[in-house]
């Protein structure tokens, strides 16, 4: 019963926040500079979410061959790979440094 | 491009994140099991909360201590949710209302992908790419509540790595100027240095701020950055 509690407030909470802007702002536009910057969050977020999922416990569990993996991936992008071959690519070269 | 034509867009480039995300799935539907929450809870839950990573992280401190510390960490680690969902505020149509349902198809793979430059976002695609999305995910967690994977073989495979690849293949295709460059850097470090002190919420969070520095004004270079440009 606590998990499912648990559960439904956690639920709520973030379509709570996924919900902020039509909430807080209703159908007023943004300024062109707030504009501006939300036009870089993306990117930001981004980089935030690839470090947070790499640096793990605080950096103190960092797994290098994930890195690798990770890395392994960009660079078949940056050859033109599909999206998908490149991720593929990514988790083989991690499974292989594992192997070994 | 029709609203059609944008949903079913999406629908395409959300099957590289779907694939993603359906690996992610059994691996919290066997890490939710093993926790104690049954089999129906995990199906439930990735049904109606549809948030990785504050799912696992409930499933994982939810046994082992406090609920109320359960919640807030799964509930912090949502907080960029609060960004995301005013960054996207102008791109939403009709009523309050029917714009807090449309922005419950925001997820980060999502979020990005239907960026169009200029703070502007393409709704139905984001809508599509989070369709396939939320059907992984929930295929996905009840696989993983039925076969019961154990989580080192899947990480022996290589699926730790398929999440922060296709964020970085995201990042590498959103780096269309000088600025979005500098954002980048920016959310890596303030994330990467914040990680050391605090939960991945809050560095999450302090990630969107990189925006704010990529977007300082530095003079004459501005001129020539079609980022900037476009906002003016």
């Amino acid at each position: 019963m606590r998990a499912w509690i648990a559960v439904l407030v956690v639920t709520a909470a973030t379509a709570l926040m996924k919900a902020s802007g039509p909430l807080v702002l209703g159908n007023r536009e943004l300024p062109s500079g707030a504009r501006r910057v939300i036009g870089l969050v993306a990117p930001a977020l981004l980089a935030g979410l690839i470090v947070v999922e790499l640096s793990a416990d605080g950096w103190n569990q960092l797994n290098w061959t994930q890195v690798a993996g990770v890395a392994a991936a960009g660079a078949g992008r940056l050859l033109r790979a599909p999206m998908l071959l490149a991720v593929v690519i990514g988790a083989a070269v991690a499974a292989c440094l594992r192997l070994v | 491009m029709t609203s059609r034509s944008d949903f079913i867009g999406g629908l395409r480039l959300g099957v590289g994140p779907g694939a993603a995300t359906l690996v992610l799935g059994i691996s919290f539907g066997a890490a939710a099991v093993t926790a104690g929450w049954g089999q129906l809870l995990p199906v439930v839950s990735s049904m109606i909360t549809f948030s990785g990573s504050a799912q696992f992280t409930l499933a994982t401190t939810l046994p082992a201590g406090s609920a109320i510390a359960a919640v807030a960490g799964a509930v912090l680690i949502n907080v960029r949710y609060l960004v995301m969902g005013i960054a996207i505020n102008d791109s939403l149509r009709g009523s309050r209302l029917r714009r807090a349902g449309q922005a419950q198809a925001l997820v980060d793979a999502s979020f990005v992908a239907a960026h169009e430059g200029d703070g502007r976002f393409d709704l139905m695609r984001m809508v599509g790419m989070t369709v396939v999305q939320w059907t992984c995910w929930v295929t996905g967690t009840a696989v993983g509540v039925w076969l019961r994977p154990d989580p080192a073989t899947l990480e022996q495979w290589g699926a730790d790595v398929v999440f922060p690849a296709f964020f970085l293949l995201l990042a590498l295709d959103e780096i269309r100027s000088a600025r979005a460059a500098v954002a980048v850097v920016a959310g890596g470090v303030l994330s990467g240095l914040l990680m050391l002190v605090v939960d991945p919420g809050f560095a999450l969070l302090a990630a969107t701020a990189g925006a704010l520095i990529a977007a300082l004004p530095v003079g004459r270079a501005d001129d020539n950055d079609p980022a900037v440009a476009s906002a003016a």
